[in-house]
């Protein structure tokens, strides 16, 4: 296993014992916040500025200078009973969005009110449903992995208010919408309406896109014993290795050998958000859930029990290679803390799942 | 976050700061927390509550502080389970409070909410009892800081103790059944005790003494869970033969630690009841070898045979189950044990857990004198090779022992045909065989006056030995002087301290041996040497009171001198007398030199001298010749001339006696010469003479003479007097009332004696009062 943000840690190959697979507990100094009470996620580090919003902002500008010859807007044909997930923007602020699962049928329609006494020429008016990734480090390329085209309208003048009914029916939206620190994956109903003279009057509607697995039929625990020779040896046990987003951890730690003064010992939740490929990947680690299990020094032969409520936090299912652009993988990090303040620990991947 | 534990010790005063500082953070989250309460905002509770219990993650503070801090949380927590009571009543589960707690981030301020929930989730009984109360112990787990793991399960015990599944109660049934009560205390105990044991370890070596100090006064957390054990209704013999015992001794064994095992021995003893002790003595009694060797195990074993015996002695229909369980053996094959397991108990140890088992079965098996003498057997067993033992604490335990079937059956003869009874006693010191004598003849005498070595009890446990020695009582004088001859042998060997008091009993029992072997007129020589003769007997008391001499006890030793010439005199053996009296003198001229005491041996002499008719006229001269010389020589004058006076009497013996008129006046003129000087030798040095008492006193002697024979003219006596009265009305004498009234009865009695009408008023006729 790698971990690279770990400054130079102090590594110590560890033995096997029976069966239990050959394990290395690294120690180093990790400086995080503490946060007594995670009751909620945490707010993730916004360090990239949105490139998308900006650019949203400049359009609604130029429709305003130039006035706008009419209001366009879409409508989801069940926006009353359609569910909605709740997504924060990277400003912090929290907004709702329509949330589609990835066969549904995506319809509804499309609304262009020409202002008063004005008229609409257009050469033809077509919606899109785009499904994207953004990547932020690579000056916001855009790629589009779907893209579906109706044409609403032949070329001709709106003189007044006109509506046209869309549908998109079972599209595959396969991936999820994610939106990470470096990488965004968005899906979202596009409408333009092509003029020959003026530029294209365009509107966007974005939607959110969940996707449930299946309850894995192969879900193993994870069984582990490391250590520090002659210093620290423990095996830890996870009961399961494939989480679900509201399930619960369960697990013990048993203690085999004890020869320092552990102050406490906590486990975290850690999400690594790899984009790129190659030499250009980029990785972003954040720990997302810190949780104190056991305070105090045990001693030989005890075992402290694990149960961690994944429901507060903030996570999203592990994303394997999405697009060949970009994948979200989350780890148990159990960490022991000495009287020193050294801290020893052992990263586990876990696969995070949405089930229905 | 934690301070290091080496923090952890500091000054009192540190100590009250950082209480009061986290005192006030409760304050400070409580305050927050209660409005949160009233605007029913579950959030904001559990985010304040939370910050409120972080003050307990403190290492700071002692024991003691750490406890004024969690009584204070423990308030604020009453009104929490309130709110979660009243929050499931607006529709929230239980179950769902129940999971909302666990997500707080800290393991201490999380665990102390998920009890608090947990106590309302059982009382709702939207879940069985037992399973919350298993979820709540296992994970208290989490923590293993000694302190705050004690507390954490010490309120965990406090908040589910009236939440048990036990029998009859509410929560049985669905909830569970008493098994899994009980499994849950237990768990909680051995976790408890887990970490009270731990909590040695922590910090720094020097400080050990103070931190098991702190450790001691923080054991009542951990006896507590024994307590709620024993208040289970279901919990019945056979579960606490099968389950409760067995685990509890396994945690009590296996945590290795003096002052736990100690501790919750006393607790298992003190807090289950008698009839269940009784039934489970041998798994009770098993653990005792195993416990550490430093472990007081023998207060541990006395404090159970004390109760169980006050047991047996309140319901005397057990005692049948006493037998039935064989406590006895169990008892005694334990005592071995344990014995055997703490090589390095010391002597003292191992003899009072013998008399504890004795007490036990004295007070258990009154009739069983085997098991006493079994006991016995035992501590001898154990004191095999160790000769006399030396050490004091173990000594007073041995005579403890000993003491112990005295005071029960109240009958030497029955102890003594205890065949190892003699065999303790062996061990035993000098000095402590003789207190335990002393503790035989108090036996003896029915007196059950304790025991102390102090001076006055020494005095009067060798009066107790002198007064044995009136009991040693044989009709056949051979035998007896063989008891005396025994006697003193023993006595000779307890030292000048104690002969002062064990020869003269001795002595006095000789000399009554003399007085039967006179009235049965035995031939003066003995034949051969098995019998017994007064020469015998004589020498056997010249050894005895010489014996006494030489310690030195010179007036004793002349008193008992002079009793053996007055007896020797009786017997007629004029040579032994003779060297009785020679004996005494030697004594008054070598070591009586005190004035005082001279006088009184003078009076002694004198008076046994004149009693004495043995002797012939040379030797009888020597020796009044030797008595009026000490006479002249005291010291004051007033005893001079009454010790001269005194002396008249030695020529002056009637019934065959000597009568002497010529030296008797001799001695009364000096008499009267010594009392003019005395008298005289007053006026020089006080500018008084005087009270004429002496002249009184001699003018008596003078009566006395003038009826018993012809050597004293009445003129004497009328001149005496008239010096007398005139002396007495000078002015220069000193006035005494009891002389003036000492002089009128003198007067009085003259004029009686003259009024009488007899030979003797013809002579007093002559004599002119006034």
């Amino acid at each position: 296993m790698c971990c690279p943000e770990v400054p130079p840690p102090e590594m110590l190959t560890l033995r096997s014992r029976g069966s239990a697979r050959k394990g290395e507990l690294r120690r180093g100094t990790h400086a995080d916040d503490d946060d007594s009470f995670g009751m909620s996620g945490r707010a993730k580090p916004s360090n990239f500025p949105s490139r998308t919003t900006t650019r949203g902002r400049e359009k609604n500008f130029l429709v305003g200078a130039f006035g706008p010859p009419c209001k366009v807007g879409i409508e989801f044909s069940d926006a009353e009973t359609r569910k909605q997930a709740s997504v924060k923007k990277e400003n912090g602020q929290v907004v709702m969005v329509p949330l589609f699962l990835g066969q549904d049928s995506v319809a509804g329609e499309v609304r262009i009110e020409p202002l008063p006494g004005k008229k609409v020429e257009h050469l033809g008016v077509k919606i899109e449903l785009l499904g994207q990734i953004e990547l932020y480090f690579d000056r916001g390329s855009f790629y589009d992995f779907t893209s579906l085209v109706r044409e609403l309208d032949v070329p001709g003048e709106i003189l007044e208010c006109k509506t046209y009914p869309f549908e998109f029916s079972t599209v595959e939206m396969q991936y999820e919408s994610y939106n990470g620190v470096n990488v965004r994956l968005r899906y979202v109903l596009k409408v333009t309406i092509s003029r020959s003279y003026a530029t294209n009057i365009v509107e966007y509607r974005d939607f959110w896109v969940h996707n449930y697995s299946p309850q894995p039929e192969i879900n193993n625990s994870i069984k582990m014993e490391v250590g520090i020779e002659d210093c620290l040896h423990i095996e830890f046990e996870y009961s399961k290795s494939k989480y679900h987003l509201k399930d619960v951890i369960v697990g013990k730690i048993y203690f085999l050998l004890v020869r320092i003064k552990i102050k406490h010992m906590e486990l975290e939740v850690r999400r690594r958000e790899s984009t790129g490929s190659g030499p250009n990947t980029y990785n972003e680690s954040e720990t997302l859930a810190k949780y104190e299990i056991m305070d105090g020094a045990p001693v030989r032969g005890e075992s402290i029990p694990i149960r961690l409520f994944l429901s507060p936090y903030d996570l999203t299912p592990t994303y394997r290679n999405i697009n060949n652009k970009f994948s979200v993988k989350y780890y148990l990090n159990l960490v022991l803390v000495d009287e020193e303040d050294r801290r020893y620990f052992k990263q586990q991947e876990i696969t995070m799942y949405r089930l229905e | 976050m934690q301070a290091p534990e080496q923090e952890a010790v500091t000054s009192a005063e540190e100590q009250e700061k950082w209480l009061a500082d986290a005192m006030a953070l409760v304050q400070h989250h409580a305050f927050y927390m209660h409005r949160a309460l009233d605007a029913n905002n579950i959030r904001d509770v559990l985010k304040f509550s939370a910050q409120m219990l972080s003050e307990l993650r403190t290492s700071k503070l002692s024991p003691q502080k750490y406890y004024e801090l969690y009584m204070r949380t423990f308030d604020e927590l009453r009104q929490l389970e309130v709110f979660f009571r009243e929050e499931s009543k607006r529709g929230r589960t239980n179950a769902d409070i129940y999971e909302l707690v666990q997500h707080a981030g800290n393991i201490l301020p999380r665990l102390y909410l998920l009890c608090t929930v947990g106590s309302v989730y059982i009382k709702s009984k939207e879940a069985p009892a037992k399973d919350v109360l298993k979820d709540l112990v296992e994970m208290s787990r989490g923590v293993q800081h000694p302190i705050r793991g004690l507390f954490l399960r010490s309120y965990l015990s406090q908040i589910s103790r009236d939440k048990l599944p036990d029998v009859g109660s509410p929560y049985e049934g669905e909830g569970g059944n008493v098994m899994d009560a009980v499994e849950f205390v237990l768990q909680n105990f051995t976790e408890m005790n887990k970490l009270w044991v731990r909590m040695q370890h922590q910090g720094p070596v020097r400080d050990k003494e103070k931190r098991e100090k702190e450790r001691s006064e923080l054991r009542d957390l951990v006896g507590k869970n024994l307590h709620v054990l024993s208040q289970l209704e279901g919990v019945d013999l056979e579960m606490y033969r099968d389950l409760v015992l067995p685990r509890v001794l396994e945690q009590v064994v296996n945590c290795k630690d003096e002052l736990a095992q100690y501790y919750l021995m006393d607790c298992i003893i003190q807090v289950f009841p008698d009839d269940f002790h009784l039934q489970t003595l041998e798994t009770l009694l098993g653990a005792c070898p195993q416990l550490q060797p430093t472990v007081d195990i023998k207060t541990v074993m006395s404090q159970l045979m004390e109760r169980l015996s006050k047991y047996a002695a309140a319901s005397p229909d057990v005692l049948y189950e006493f037998q039935q369980v064989d406590a006895f053996s169990k008892f005694s094959q334990s005592v071995v044990e344990v014995i055997e397991a703490q090589p390095d108990m010391p002597l003292v140890g191992a003899v009072s857990l013998h008399v504890s088992l004795l007490t036990f079965v004295l007070r258990v098996y009154v009739d069983r004198l085997d098991y006493v003498d079994l006991v016995l057997g035992a501590c001898v067993k154990k004191l095999e090779g160790k000769g006399k033992v030396k050490d004091s604490k173990a000594t007073k335990q041995l005579v403890a022992l000993l003491s112990a079937p005295l005071e029960k059956y109240k009958d030497v003869v029955v102890v003594l045909k205890l065949s190892n009874y003699a065999r303790v006693m062996e061990h035993l010191d000098y000095e402590t065989n003789k207190v335990m004598a002393v503790v035989l003849i108090q036996s003896v005498l029915s007196n059950s006056t304790m025991i102390t070595v102090d001076e006055e009890d020494f005095q009067e446990e060798q009066n107790l030995v002198a007064r044995l020695v009136h009991m040693l009582v044989n009709d056949d004088p051979e035998q007896m002087f063989q008891i005396l001859t025994t006697a003193r042998k023993h006595f000779a060997q307890g030292g000048p301290r104690r002969l002062q008091y064990t020869l003269p009993p001795l002595v006095f029992e000789a000399l009554k041996l003399v007085r039967s072997l006179q009235a049965q007129d035995l031939p003066e020589e003995g034949e051969g040497s098995g019998s017994v003769s007064l020469k015998k007997v004589f020498q056997f008391l010249h050894q005895t009171v010489e014996a006494l001499a030489m310690i030195p006890a010179a007036e004793l030793s002349l008193r008992l001198y002079l009793q053996c010439a007055e007896a020797a005199g009786d017997c007629g053996l004029e040579p032994v007398a003779y060297e009785f009296f020679t004996q005494a003198f030697v004594l008054y001229e070598e070591e009586i030199s005190d004035s005082k005491a001279q006088v009184t041996a003078l009076q002694l002499i004198i008076g046994t001298l004149q009693r004495t008719r043995v002797f012939g006229v040379e030797n009888r001269d020597t020796l009044t010749h030797k008595a009026t010389g000490y006479s002249a020589k005291l010291l004051k004058k007033p005893d001079q001339c009454r010790a001269v006076y005194a002396c008249s009497h030695l020529f002056w013996v009637e019934d065959g006696g000597t009568t002497d008129g010529e030296r008797v006046l001799l001695c009364l003129k000096r008499a009267l010469r010594i009392a003019n000087a005395a008298q005289q030798m007053s006026s020089a040095t006080r500018g008084t003479s005087g009270p004429m008492t002496l002249f009184v006193e001699i003018l008596n002697k003078y009566l006395y003479y003038f009826e018993k024979g012809t050597m004293i003219q009445s003129t004497v006596i009328q001149g005496l007097l008239e010096l007398i009265v005139t002396d007495m009305q000078s002015e220069s004498t000193t006035h005494d009332p009891e002389v003036d009234a000492f002089l009128a009865s003198t007067v009085r009695y003259i004029q009686f004696q003259k009024q009488k009408g007899d030979s003797i008023a013809e002579r007093y006729a002559s004599i002119q009062v006034q």
